[in-house]
């Protein structure tokens, strides 16, 4: 008897306190609420906006609604998060290797990028590049071309736009090639286990990649135009690009900052996965009479990534998260879009701020879910 | 003589090799450096291509030369062990050598050599390269943030008392060892409140009231340190307890709290306790914008902090946990003498990486118009006396922060070496 009361007199405590507070909160917004002749309630959502974004993926002007506004400022948040992941991944692969090298002066300069990157502020980072390194880029009229057909100017990066004709079936042709890989890889697995054969998976495949989309270039009528930009003149200072893909300087400072930021963190994690790699297990695979080769792929590698990738993704949910400084510098995420302009037309605090988090969170903890699942597959099956 | 096979160097003509090599090398790296430092360029007599990665082709060709394997001599073995085993790896080495020569002069030039410091007007910046003038007339600002300048001898003393206070733990004597944890978790966080509020903020015993908006620069940035590093970790580690516990409610409770700070980005809880909370609150209550925002950090960094000091109290064995019990200690006297001390000497690392990002994340305070170095440093740039002198500026933070950062990291790293214990 004691020892129940023990148990459930605590857990009874918590309740309140978390529930009395929840009370107070709600019931003060009520009355603020009412105070303010504002109702609670999403219908907002469907409203026109009226207000423009600099930059978006999707079709979007002011006539469209608050709700459209939000997807465009996610579809940035998730732009930006998409390239600063695999540039972050690059750098901090190679940085990551790198500090493990043999050559004193390589290793020397990676850790030298890793303390330097890592214990400055990422919004510092941001602003450095926004407002002191791409300021120092030159006009677009004085901009020299990098091979003739791209622009780095002040104004963003100017690129070669791809114009694709019957893009559907150059997809479809990938799609293609990798379920065909995937089937050949199931079959030469079984081919290996039943008769010891091994087929050579990696060049097969590889050939797929390239000969299908090949070939629905040359058969499927898939055409690919470049178009360049082209300087045009507005007036006697005002020069603008036209035609190709405009990157704005924003889009550009911001990944440069993440990627650079989170790529030491990442490189970190490589090493630290790399070095938790005994040397028996080298020695091991050498002494069975695998080649060099073989042993990072069959045996050093399968381990390494096993450390490497949970909290590599953790980064990356780092790096999702950090995007939303983008409202520093004014790149239309999905706060400076939805917690910050629609906000303030709105005034519906407490529904768009909770909308926001509920959007991070729910990124947030579906990427756990998966990592969860994908520890647990992967974890040693220990008989 | 021996035969002399330039593409396979061996010990036979050791000295051969060795002063070939060298001197090829050194041409190399002589003309980059000359090149670089004194804009003399020794083989222009050749078409501009060749001169230009003629060092590059020279230093490897004299890397090769003289890596001999076992030659004897020490100090040559360990340059080809260290970086030179490989052709590879000599390419990889002239490049970091070669970066490193020609970065020299601009990175000096601009930082010292061309740069500015007298005066104290944009005017007097002349040169091509920094103007620290810059730096130098805004330096109260970046420091002090607008507080009046008068008054800043009120910062200054208060941050003195503060880190003469923490010292106390220094002094060691046996009879107060015992009471310096209640000092540090309780008696001190109400010391440092107190003298803040009355010193800093002023308003009573005759000092001048001066409002939290006018706070800024570094000095609010090591107030919200400061205040977040000492909210936090109590927080953190009640959660962490939390999420251990047996208690279901307690344990979802915990496990709620904890993923729902660590899900969202820091920003968006800056935007809440700037402009939600406020709905929460009764209307005529009225919390100052500083004190919502340590708060909000606090509570945001806690999460992280629950989780770090969660991994200690899983690494530590399950013998700990049955042996406190067999003593017959209940729940708070096994964790308070036996579980925590071991968890939290095992995460050192882990809550001093938490304080670093804590201290990185002060900057975004900015988002509800509270201006810490950076944020004071937006403001300069803009002023329309001083514009165009961003890189400064930027430069500037960076240099702190930084040291600020890597001192920290120093310091936890010294103080995980002098709690390692054997286990």
């Amino acid at each position: 008897m004691n020892f129940k009361v023990k148990k459930i007199v605590p857990q009874l405590i918590t309740l309140a306190i978390v529930f009395l507070i929840f009370g107070f909160f709600t019931f003060n917004a009520q009355v603020n609420m009412e105070n303010r002749g504002i109702e609670f309630g999403y219908g907002f959502l469907t409203q026109e906006s009226s207000f423009d974004v600099q930059f978006s993926l999707i079709e979007y002007d002011g006539s469209h609604s608050y709700a459209r506004a939000y997807l465009v400022g996610l579809l940035n948040t998730l732009l930006v998060a998409f390239i600063g992941i695999i540039f972050s991944t690059i750098i901090g692969v190679i940085v990551g290797i790198a500090r493990l090298s043999p050559n004193y002066l390589i290793e020397r300069s990676a850790a030298f990028y890793v303390e330097f990157f890592r214990n400055i502020p990422l919004l510092l980072q941001i602003f450095f590049w926004y407002f002191a390194a791409l300021r120092a880029l030159p006009l677009p009229q004085d901009a020299d071309s990098i091979f003739g057909v791209s622009y780095l100017t002040i104004k963003g990066f100017f690129v070669p736009r791809f114009v694709w004709e019957n893009l559907d079936i150059f997809f479809y042709s990938i799609i293609a090639a990798i379920i065909s890989i995937v089937v050949i890889k199931n079959y030469a697995r079984k081919l290996q286990e039943n008769q010891g054969k091994q087929l050579p998976v990696f060049s097969i495949s590889a050939g797929l990649l390239i000969i299908l989309p090949l070939l629905s270039f040359l058969i499927g009528g898939v055409s690919l135009d470049f178009e360049v930009p082209v300087i045009k003149q507005l007036s006697t200072t005002s020069f603008v690009y036209e035609g190709g893909l405009g990157i704005p300087p924003e889009l550009i400072a911001l990944t440069l900052a993440l990627a650079l930021y989170t790529a030491t963190f990442i490189a970190e994690c490589v090493r630290a996965g790399i070095q938790g790699i005994s040397k028996g297990q080298k020695e091991a695979a050498a002494s069975i009479g695998l080649t060099p080769n073989q042993v990072l792929k069959l045996v050093v590698m399968p381990q390494a990534l096993r450390i490497i990738i949970p909290p590599t993704t953790n980064q990356y949910l780092n790096l999702t998260k950090n995007s939303s400084l983008a409202a520093a510098i004014a790149y239309p995420d999905l706060v400076l879009v939805f917690a910050g302009t629609a906000l303030m037309q709105t005034g519906r605090a407490i529904e768009i701020v909770s909308i926001t988090m509920f959007t991070y969170l729910s990124i947030s903890l579906s990427i756990s879910l998966i990592m969860n699942w994908y520890n647990k597959k992967i974890a040693i099956k220990e008989k | 003589m021996n035969k002399l096979n330039f593409l396979k160097p061996d010990k036979d003509n050791l000295t051969t090799y060795l002063y070939s090599g060298a001197f090829l090398f050194l041409i190399a790296i002589l003309d980059v450096f000359l090149g670089s430092f004194f804009e003399i360029n020794i083989t222009s007599f050749l078409p501009s291509f060749i001169s230009s990665i003629l060092p590059f082709i020279l230093g490897v060709v004299g890397l090769h030369l003289i890596r001999i394997e076992f030659s004897g001599i020490h100090n040559l073995d360990l340059l080809n062990k260290k970086i030179n085993t490989n052709n590879f790896n000599a390419v990889l080495t002239l490049l970091i050598i070669f970066i490193i020569i020609k970065s020299i002069p601009p990175i000096m030039n601009w930082f010292i050599l061309d740069a500015n410091i007298a005066g104290d007007s944009k005017e007097a910046c002349t040169g091509t390269g920094a103007c620290w003038t810059y730096i130098k007339i805004w330096l109260r600002r970046f420091v002090y943030g607008m507080y009046p300048n008068e008054l800043q001898w009120r910062i200054n003393i208060s941050f003195f008392l503060l880190i003469a206070l923490a010292c106390v733990g220094l002094i060691p004597s046996e009879k107060l060892k015992k009471l310096l944890t209640l000092y540090y978790v309780i008696i001190y966080p109400i010391i440092a409140f107190i003298l803040i509020y009355y010193l800093i903020s002023g308003g009573a015993f005759g000092l001048e009231w001066v409002e939290t908006g006018a706070w800024g620069g570094l000095s609010l940035t090591f107030i919200v340190s400061f205040f977040c590093l000492i909210f936090c970790f109590p927080v953190g580690m009640f959660l962490a307890l939390g999420r251990r516990s047996q208690l279901p409610t307690v344990r979802y409770i915990s496990i709620g709290f904890i993923e729902f700070w660590r899900g969202v980005p820091l920003i968006t809880v800056l935007f809440m306790s700037s402009v939600m909370f406020p709905m929460f609150l009764p209307e005529d209550f009225f919390m100052d914008k500083l004190v919502r925002v340590i708060i909000a950090i606090s509570l945001f960094e806690a999460a992280y902090v629950a989780e770090v000091i969660r991994g200690g109290l899983q690494a530590l064995p399950r013998g700990q946990y049955d042996a406190a019990k067999s003593l017959g200690m209940g729940y708070w006297k096994m964790h308070i003498f036996v579980i925590l001390p071991q968890a939290l000497k095992l995460v050192i690392p882990g809550i001093a990486n938490t304080f670093l990002a804590l201290v990185k994340d002060t900057p975004l305070i900015f988002v509800v118009g509270l201006l810490e170095l950076v944020g004071m440093l937006n403001l300069a740039k803009t002023n329309p006396k001083w514009l165009g002198f961003a890189m400064e500026g930027y430069v500037f933070a960076a240099i702190i922060f930084w040291i600020i950062c890597y001192a920290m990291s120093k310091y936890s790293y010294n103080l995980e070496l002098k709690y390692k214990t054997e286990r």
